[in-house]
């Protein structure tokens, strides 16, 4: 088995521990931070659809709403803290 | 009317002036009229790479200054005796505030009327230099490497590019390595175009006849048996709107790639 198991190493092309693809991985998540801070305005129209989303279905605070990327370990996560003041009366629209 | 392209990559060392001057020598060969603008000023390196550095009176700065007219700055290149390919050398001993991006505009300006191709050398980095290079430019080529440096930072300059207004700038991957693609070490053309997410002008594989013909002066597009010169010249030619295929950067099938299949290992 274990030499079998060497051969297989040897032969593999598609690891997933080649180093390109450690490389992509890596890439992939510098630039979701970099492109968030090149360009502001993006999680500032973010907000804009988020507010007129929710806003069918709940009144929020939209001046304390923060939208957010965070970045942990090896994943990004968007955070948004959005302050309800309270739930509307109406149907869930369809 | 000619095109006002600049050439950028954010990081430095990626091969924006050999590449310049490869497409600028490239297209005077296709029979256009084509000049060269170095903005890299304090660190002048267009002209050595021209093999043109013994013959500069006045620079950029000089016209810039309104000093001299541009066509008495211009350097022309003997190589192609009518005079079509010229270079604007920059300044070494002035910074990179020496010009300001009114004055990029009404030199690319001038010369767009003059010549065909209009190429900007632009220095490595986001801050003045970078802005004055693509101030008064149309059209962007961005250059990188397969490495993540030099692809993180392209990232960067494409999306400065785009809020500067020049939109879908054209990717050149320089230095490739097929054989290291192939071992799955080095980042392919299509997990490049996968994360940048723009088109792909040329693929340059690394070749050490652009490290013979920089040492003589000499661009290798002129290298008739240059693998990286046949890769400019065909850069140049989609430059002009010709549809040339991506080269064949295929490497030969090693010893190890034939006893795989042989036992059905291959995935």
């Amino acid at each position: 088995m274990a030499v079998l198991d060497f051969l297989n190493r040897m032969f593999s092309r598609e690891n997933s521990n080649n180093s390109k693809n450690i490389a992509k991985e890596r890439l992939r998540l510098v630039l979701v931070h970099d492109r968030s801070s090149v360009s502001p305005e993006i999680i500032e129209a973010l907000k804009e659809d988020l507010i007129r989303v929710i806003s069918n279905y709940m009144e929020i605070d939209e001046r304390s709403l923060e939208v957010n990327l965070n970045n942990e370990d090896s994943s990004v996560a968007l955070v948004a803290n959005i302050p309800v003041l309270g739930l509307k009366r109406r149907n869930v629209p369809r | 009317m000619g095109e006002v392209m600049v050439i950028t990559s954010g990081k430095g060392g990626v091969g924006k002036t050999t590449t310049t001057a490869n497409i600028g020598t490239g297209l005077a060969s296709l029979g256009y009229k084509v000049v060269l603008v170095d903005t890299d000023i304090g660190l002048r390196n267009l002209d050595v790479v021209m093999g043109l550095e013994n013959r500069i009176v006045y620079d950029i700065v000089d016209v810039t200054s309104g000093q001299v007219s541009y066509s008495k700055a211009l350097i022309k290149d003997k190589r192609f005796p009518d005079g079509r390919l010229n270079l604007l050398p920059a300044a070494q001993t002035k910074d990179k505030t020496a010009v300001n991006q009114a004055q990029m505009q009404k030199l690319c300006e001038d010369l767009r009327k003059e010549f065909d191709f209009v190429l900007i050398d632009c220095p490595a980095g986001i801050e003045q230099g970078f802005k004055n290079a693509i101030a008064g430019a149309e059209k962007a080529i961005v250059v990188t490497t397969p490495e993540v440096s030099a692809i993180r930072d392209a990232d960067r300059i494409i999306g400065l590019l785009e809020a500067g207004g020049l939109r879908n700038p054209r990717l050149i991957i320089n230095r490739l390595r097929p054989a290291m693609v192939k071992q799955g070490d080095m980042m392919s053309i299509e997990d490049m175009v996968d994360i940048l997410a723009i088109d792909v002008i040329g693929v340059v594989p690394e070749d050490d006849t652009i490290v013979i013909s920089t040492n003589k002066g000499e661009p290798a597009v002129l290298d008739d048996n240059s693998r990286a010169g046949q890769a400019y010249r065909n850069i140049t030619r989609r430059l002009t709107g010709a549809d040339v295929p991506l080269m064949n950067l295929e490497v030969s099938e090693g010893l190890f790639d034939k006893v795989r299949k042989i036992f059905g290992m291959g995935r």
